[in-house]
């Protein structure tokens, strides 16, 4: 336990050592605005609540979480202070598990500041909080999924613009696994249970579920199991890498 | 202690660490000397657990570094190549990072920091950002982080690569400083870094141990081992007493080195010190002669003879 928070707590102050937290930060906040009020004609609409706002995010995620994950493992591999952290007495679980959480934390913040949104919306209208309130939830373990793919992609290369690309596209096809432009791929020659498999790992379905309002057992389950998959393939992939 | 044994480690189709066998008790100073790419790094790495290796075993006080990574990577400090930090922290934090990670707590925390920060003179630079220090101080930021849990094992990739010598000087009054009960290895391909701190040598080329003994065992391997260096007044050409000196018995062969204006006598018996007879014949024949050295033996010779030795 102790190895975790000591590597989270690492982490999470580099983050706001350099101007990438902020800036991260400033155009979250921007592009998430613009989505919402230009896009999503949260206005226009003359309904109290955060739809507009909540249906963009897995899109703002795709390029914006590569953005923080790609430098997890490949900034370490490529200083060399690689070396140093896992020749400290932690496992390298615990380490992949800090550096993911300390992002997943980083992600977090920058969701909550976007509270002006919601105040927005209760000024105007009544809107149903507890939906909003699971929306939040849902789209934090969104980006708790695609966080732990990129960790998992930053270990597999020293360049952070690989690990950037090679993220934005497994994240991508996550979200697309449901849309009926890949399941169709699959159709013709794949027995349906795979197609139905493959249709029930799509980030936007569990996301989509839980944006209803209804925090439902599977979805969570699926959330925390993608992140425990990715963080698990990560760590295979960095002692992967110490044995070549 | 330190026991390795049959360890090999492949990168593809390069062996780069070819059956070394070996083992370091407390209170010895190993120096690592070879080539670049000899397989100093890769033992290193192997030793603190950073790389797998592909064959054999290595055991940190009977600690498996495999089996029992934690518990072997808690007893050792480790320096890499090059002093890798995280760049955008200052000491201060750095530090207080790794002591936190090495479970170090409340005042002996406090207590070590200091004493760290004091021995490696990070005083003025502690809440710097370490991207901005000069590469001396990156070094001792990197020692300082090494030694910080007092470990019984040092072990230290090029220590003072890249140091002036005020630096350098520093870094080895460290080493030698450390408690007599404390096993460090350092690598290095400075020879006079050997002599002057480690209490026994080893080089290796090719993945190879290719010698293993006291730095001063190795001097006398050298050819200039008890040779002596005349060094002559400018107003004489030394080249001209080649001929007085090859004649003494003691004497097994004289080289002239002209640039310097100096001879160099090799003794017939290496046990057997020459500079009485030499000195004498200098006396009595009245010979311009302004200084006489006696040569311990040049490590780099040596180090080139075994290395190439392994080529040819």
């Amino acid at each position: 336990m102790n190895g975790i928070t000591v590597i989270a707590g690492r982490e999470m102050r580099s983050y706001f050592a350099t101007p990438l937290a902020y800036v991260f930060i400033l155009i979250f906040l921007v592009l998430s605005g613009v989505f919402t009020f230009y896009m999503g004609n949260l206005f226009e609409r003359e309904q109290a609540d955060l739809t507009p706002f909540f249906t963009f995010h897995p899109w703002l995620y795709l390029f914006l979480v590569p953005a923080i994950s790609m430098r997890l493992w490949s900034e370490e591999r490529k200083s060399g202070s690689i070396e140093l952290l896992l020749t400290l007495p932690i496992t390298v679980f615990q380490a992949v598990l800090g550096k993911f959480l300390a992002a997943w934390l980083f992600a977090g913040l920058a969701l909550l500041l976007t509270f002006p949104v919601w105040l927005t919306v209760n000024y105007l209208g009544d809107p149903d909080n507890g939906v909003i309130f699971a929306s939040y939830i849902g789209s934090w373990l969104m980006v708790g999924g695609f966080l732990a793919i990129g960790s998992c992609m930053s270990a597999v290369s020293k360049s952070q613009v690989v690990a950037f690309i090679l993220t934005g596209v497994v994240c991508l096809l996550f979200v697309l696994a449901g849309f009926p432009l890949v399941l169709n791929v699959f159709r013709d020659w794949l027995p349906i249970i795979v197609v139905d498999t493959v249709a029930s790992l799509s980030f936007l379905t569990h996301f989509g579920a839980i944006a209803k309002g209804v925090l439902g057992l599977q979805d969570l389950v699926f959330f925390f199991s993608v992140i425990l998959v990715w963080l698990v393939a990560t760590t295979v992939v960095v002692e992967m890498k110490q044995g070549q | 202690m330190i026991e390795i044994s049959h360890l090999v480690k492949k990168f593809g189709a390069l062996l780069a660490v070819n059956d070394i066998s070996f083992s370091v008790a407390p209170g010895e100073v190993l120096g690592f000397l070879g080539p670049n790419g000899a397989g100093k790094s890769t033992t290193m790495k192997i030793v603190t657990g950073f790389l797998k290796p592909s064959a054999g075993r290595v055991t940190i006080f009977g600690c498996d570094i495999e089996q029992d990574t934690i518990a072997a990577q808690r007893q050792m400090g480790y320096l890499p190549e090059g002093a890798p930090c995280y760049e955008e922290m200052t000491p201060r934090s750095f530090l207080n990072f790794v002591a936190a990670a090495r479970h170090l707590k409340g005042a002996y925390a406090n207590e070590r920091f200091q004493q760290v920060v004091d021995t490696m003179s990070l005083q003025a630079v502690l809440d710097q950002r370490i991207e901005t220090l000069s590469k001396g101080f990156k070094r001792r930021v990197g020692l300082a982080q090494a030694i910080i849990h007092d470990p019984k094992i040092l072990i230290l990739d090029e220590p003072t690569d890249g140091l002036d010598p005020n630096q350098k000087h520093q870094v080895r009054e460290m080493i030698r400083g450390l408690a007599k009960d404390k096993i460090v290895i350092i690598s290095t391909h400075i020879l006079e870094e050997v002599t002057a701190v480690c209490s026994r040598a080893m080089i290796i080329a090719e993945g190879k141990v290719v010698a293993d003994c006291r730095p001063d065992e190795l001097e006398q391997r050298s050819k200039y081992h008890g040779a002596l260096t005349l060094d002559f007044d400018e107003s004489v050409t030394a080249g001209d007493f080649l001929g007085a000196f090859a004649g003494l018995a003691q004497v097994a062969l004289v080289e002239s080195i002209t640039e310097n204006n100096q001879l160099t006598l090799f003794p017939r018996y290496k046990d057997q010190s020459i500079l009485l007879d030499v000195s004498h014949m200098v006396r009595d024949r009245q010979l311009p002669v302004v200084s006489i050295n006696q040569e311990k033996g040049k490590l780099d010779e040596v180090f080139r003879a075994v290395t190439q030795e392994l080529n040819s």
